[in-house]
This record gives C-alpha cells, sequence and structure tokens, in this order.
C-alpha cells in the first residue's frame, strides 16, 4: 500500500527525517512510534502529499505522491495532529462541505454524511456548531471528515492526544473497528496504544527507522531469556544473595517496591520450581511469582538509550 | 468542478455566519448611503435655486451631479471594506491549520483559489445590491439613465473584483489576518494613487503610471462608456493577483 524509500526531508538547513524507507502492507494497522520531535507527523505529511521530500521516492497504491499528488489524495484519509476544523460550521455542513470536495454529489453525499456520521456517533450532534462541541467529540468529527468516501488508507496523526482516558478508549476502539479492510498508518508517542491497536510498529527515533516489527517480536528481540518476578516476606539481601547463587539464573535485582525481586534466568523453564523451593524451605513466605515480559515501554527506553550512547561513544 | 463548489458553499457558509460580514455590510451601506442623501440633498437644493436662475439651471445634470460621483464614493469604501472580506480567506485557514485539510483533500489548488475568489465576488455582489433601491429612490423622483446606472455598477463590480484579487493574494503570505488587510489596504491605496505622480516623472513613465492607476480605469464606465481597454485592464489586474497566490500556495512544494 505505501512504499516509501530514501525519504529525506530538511526544514532549511535542519534535517527533519533522514533516508527513511518503510513498506506498509494493505490491510494492516500500523502505528509509527517515536518522542514528540522525532519525525513522525512530517513522515505523515508528505504520504498525504501536504509536502514533498527533499529526496526519496514515496508511493500510495503505486501512484507517486510526486506527480500524481491529486490521485494519491483521493486514496488517503488523514486526520492532522491538532484536529483543525472550520469551528463556525455545523458538523452537517463540515462534513457535506469535505464530501463535496472529495467528488460526491447529490444522494451520494446524503449517504456518505450519513454513514460517517452513524460511525462516529455523531446522530445527536449533527446540527450544532463545531466550535460547541467537546474535545472528543471534534476528535469524532476529524475522523468522519477521512472516513468520507471510504479512502482505502487512513493516516491519523496522534489521534488520541488531549482526550480523557473514556474518551481515549472510544477513539481507539473506534479505530479499530474502522481498520477492518482498511490500511491504517497512526502515529503516537503513547506506547500502551501501539500495543493495544496495532499489528505492526515502526519505531522513528531522531528522523530515522530504528525498530521495525510486530509488538510482541519488539519486546522478544530485546528481553533475553526469563524474567520472573518473586515478592518475598524476608531479609531482603539474603533473599536476593541465595537466588543469585542458584544454577540458571543470571542477575537478581530489587524492583522498587517492597519485598519484589526481579530474577533473570537463562532459556530453562526449570528454574522456577527451584526458585519457590529454595524461598519456601528458607522459612520465608513467598507471597507472589509472575512471569514478567518487558513491556513496549521498556523497548522503546532501551532502543533509545542504546542509540543515544552509540552517538556519545562515536561523539567522543 | 466539484471543489469549485464545495470551496464556493463553504466560504459563502463562513462568510454569512462571520460577524465581519455583517460589520462590514451595515458600515458599507450607512456610508454609500449617507453619501447617496447628502449629493442628492444638495442637486435638490441647487434645483431650488435654479428656478430663479435660467443659467445654473442649464448646466444641472442629475447623471454628472449624483451618479457619477455616487460611483466614486462607492469605489473609495469598497477600499476600505473589501480588504477587511479578504483578509481571512487564507490567513485564517493557516492558522487554524484548516489548510492542512485542504492541501490533502483531493482538490487542486486552483479550484480552491477559483472557489474563494468566487464566493467573495459574490459577497461584494450582495453588498453592491444594497445601494440598488437608492437608485430606485431616485428613478421615483426623476428620470433617470438607466443605462448609465448599469455601466457604472460594471465598472465598480469590475474594480471590487480587483480588490479581491489582489487581497486573496496578501492574505494567502501570511497566517496574521490583520497583516495581510495591512498590506492589502496598502497597495490598493498605491494603485489608487500612483498615477498623481504622472506630471512629475515625465511623458513617458507619466503615462505608464497613469494607466496603471485603477481609480482612473473607472471613470469611462461612470460616463456610461464601456470600452474594452478599461475591461481588460480590469481582466489582467484580476489574473495577475490569482496567478501570483496560485503559484505562491505552490512554492510550499519546494521551500525548505
Amino acid at each position: 500500500m505505501i512504499h516509501v524509500e530514501g525519504l529525506t526531508k530538511f526544514y532549511g538547513l535542519k534535517p527533519a527525517v533522514r533516508d527513511i524507507s518503510l513498506d506498509i502492507e494493505r490491510g494492516k494497522i500500523v502505528g509509527l512510534l517515536g518522542p514528540n520531535g522525532a519525525g513522525k507527523t512530517t513522515i505523515l505529511r508528505i504520504l498525504t502529499c501536504f509536502m514533498q521530500p527533499t529526496a526519496g521516492s514515496v508511493t500510495v497504491d503505486g501512484l507517486d505522491c510526486r506527480t500524481q499528488s491529486l490521485e494519491v489524495r483521493k486514496r488517503i484519509g488523514f486526520l492532522p495532529e491538532t484536529v483543525p476544523l472550520y469551528t463556525d460550521l455545523s458538523v452537517q455542513a463540515f462534513l457535506g462541505f469535505a464530501g463535496k470536495i472529495k467528488g460526491l454529489n447529490g444522494t451520494d453525499l446524503k449517504r456518505e454524511v450519513d454513514r460517517v456520521v452513524a460511525d462516529c456517533g455523531l446522530q445527536a450532534h449533527r446540527k450544532r456548531l463545531i466550535k460547541h462541541l467537546s474535545k472528543g467529540l471534534k476528535q469524532r468529527v476529524g475522523l468522519a471528515q477521512a472516513l468520507i468516501k471510504d479512502p482505502p488508507l487512513l493516516i491519523l496523526d496522534e489521534p488520541t492526544t488531549g482526550l480523557d482516558p473514556a474518551q481515549i478508549i472510544e477513539v481507539r476502539n473506534l479505530i479499530r473497528e474502522l481498520g477492518g479492510e482498511r490500511t491504517v498508518l497512526l502515529s503516537t508517542h503513547i506506547l500502551p496504544e501501539v500495543d493495544q491497536i496495532c499489528e505492526r510498529v515502526i519505531i522513528v527515533h531522531n528522523g530515522r527507522v530504528r525498530k521495525e516489527d510486530t509488538p510482541g517480536n519488539l519486546a522478544r528481540d530485546i528481553q533475553q531469556g526469563l524474567r520472573t518476578i518473586l515478592s518475598v516476606d524476608g531479609p531482603e539481601e539474603e533473599v536476593l544473595r541465595s537466588l543469585s547463587g542458584l544454577a540458571g539464573v543470571t542477575g537478581a535485582q530489587p524492583t522498587g517496591r517492597p519485598g519484589e525481586i526481579v530474577v533473570t534466568s537463562a532459556g530453562d523453564e526449570a528454574v522456577r520450581p527451584l526458585m519457590a523451593r529454595t524461598v519456601v524451605e528458607s522459612g520465608w513466605g513467598l507471597r507472589e511469582m509472575r512471569s514478567s515480559e518487558l513491556s513496549l515501554e521498556e523497548v522503546f527506553v532501551h532502543l533509545v538509550t542504546e542509540e543515544t550512547e552509540q552517538q556519545g561513544e562515536s561523539g567522543s | 468542478m466539484s471543489g469549485i463548489i464545495g470551496v464556493f458553499r463553504k466560504e459563502i457558509t463562513v462568510t454569512f455566519s462571520s460577524p465581519i460580514f455583517y460589520a462590514a455590510g451595515f458600515i458599507f451601506l450607512l456610508i454609500s448611503g449617507y453619501f447617496f442623501y447628502s449629493g442628492t440633498a444638495y442637486f435638490s437644493l441647487l434645483s431650488f435655486q435654479a428656478a430663479q436662475n435660467p443659467f445654473l439651471s442649464e448646466s444641472l445634470n442629475l447623471t454628472d451631479m449624483v451618479i457619477k460621483p455616487f460611483f466614486g464614493d462607492l469605489a473609495v469604501i469598497l477600499l476600505l471594506m473589501l480588504p477587511l472580506l479578504t483578509m481571512r480567506l487564507y490567513a485564517e485557514e493557516k492558522r487554524s491549520g484548516t489548510i492542512e485539510l485542504l492541501f490533502t483533500y483531493p482538490v487542486s489548488d486552483g479550484a480552491v483559489l477559483a472557489g474563494k475568489f468566487a464566493a467573495t465576488g459574490v459577497v461584494l455582489l450582495v453588498m453592491l445590491a444594497g445601494t440598488v433601491p437608492y437608485m430606485i429612490i431616485l428613478e421615483s423622483m426623476a428620470d433617470l439613465e438607466w443605462g448609465i446606472v448599469a455601466s457604472g455598477y460594471l465598472g465598480v463590480i469590475l474594480m471590487g473584483a480587483s480588490f479581491i484579487s489582489l487581497g486573496i493574494f496578501t492574505s494567502s503570505l501570511t497566517e496574521n489576518q490583520i497583516v495581510a488587510a495591512v498590506i492589502s489596504f496598502g497597495a490598493l491605496l498605491l494603485f489608487w494613487a500612483v498615477g498623481w505622480a504622472k506630471s512629475l516623472v515625465g511623458p513617458g513613465l507619466g503615462a505608464v503610471l497613469e494607466h496603471l492607476a485603477i481609480i482612473d480605469h473607472l471613470n469611462a464606465f461612470t460616463q456610461g462608456l464601456i470600452d474594452t481597454r478599461h475591461i481588460v485592464y480590469y481582466g489582467l489586474f484580476i489574473l495577475f493577483w490569482l496567478f501570483l497566490t496560485h503559484r505562491f500556495l505552490n512554492s510550499r512544494f519546494w521551500r525548505g
């Protein structure tokens, strides 16, 4: 669906993204993840033909963004980061405008407006002026205008920023439902979001792609061996000493919460019963024991700090 | 085409729901009404005096003394009001970020520009339509030369459209509406007054300046003369600024 090769964009002399290459398959929900200022918005703006790249080629559905911009734009529904809307218009008038400008007429236009209003749950607010809507409803209007004329590719720039937790969940569900046959590319700096909605994650940092994989694989790659968290009633130092002394255990550290210890061990599962037995036989209380996977957050921090370290070394 | 209509409708809805239009329209009608009233009142005073003075009565002419100056007055008021109506066209979209929608919808920059220009043109027509009753009132009391009135309106419409095209250009330059209005007003005033220097700069350049001056081309229309030269002048003026706007918007693709 999207094919990007050697994409570079300079703002003046400052590079925003450097030499990015991507391939996004049809029908996938893909997350573009990175801290603020990583270049996510720049990438999305180039994909939507709002800007043109300094170098490199970008094609959507086999069409070149530079030379066939209008054709590309027909295939894209875009929700910009700031959710810009014509606030003096009513929801109905604004969606009518969006549909008209996308080339719909008469009954087709009316049907499409009805459909996106229903999909985004805006039935009760059709006649209201956009400036009087709450932030969450504005976000839905933004999604609705992107969905008009059923584009095969949805590009959403930070669709949940600034919403309250209930609204965030609503919008996420909406995006997941809308996915279906469509390709969805969304950017975010909120990690759980990608974990919950996306089938693929692309991590962007300092204008470069750092990693690209499924959320699960990303965590597995970085984490080596097993991680087990134990919550033990007992003298912490002794517990630590005896656990790290076990065969197969590569390290044991307190997690920071009282009594909790995280133990890393080489691949073998057999070490876990051994840990439990050691704790119990020493006469300490074993309150809890669970296996732990690296969260996406930890993966992300890991990747980002790894890069800064590398840069630091090469700089010195 | 669908894009032009979409933008046109949106601009009309936004304009007619914004207080700027009502404020500008109100002031426009108030001042033009005042000018019209003082023109006709002065004319009727002279008419009373002419009853005793046959020499004066020969030089009295409704068209020359009321209609012609009235169209000149309309031009001045439009010079003050139209920059206020054009300032938001692109500047507001840039400030609020909706330009990002407009530039990513499947519609060409030219269609957006045409829609905006046409919508503001209609707003101008609505404002001018508000002055037609003055003419009807005059007709009820005197014998009006409707041909001259029509050509006068044509001239004012062409001139107003020229103001609009320059105003759209300045609006595309900035995201600040005040800056857009100020530049547009200044540039229009310069085009208005540029002919005044003709006697100072020698015959060659003087003639150029005279032909550049935007108000001089209106005079023929208010005399009932529809001359192709003047239509071409306004037509070129409009196309020139619309072309510059289009090129400037397009420059986003190659500027850093």
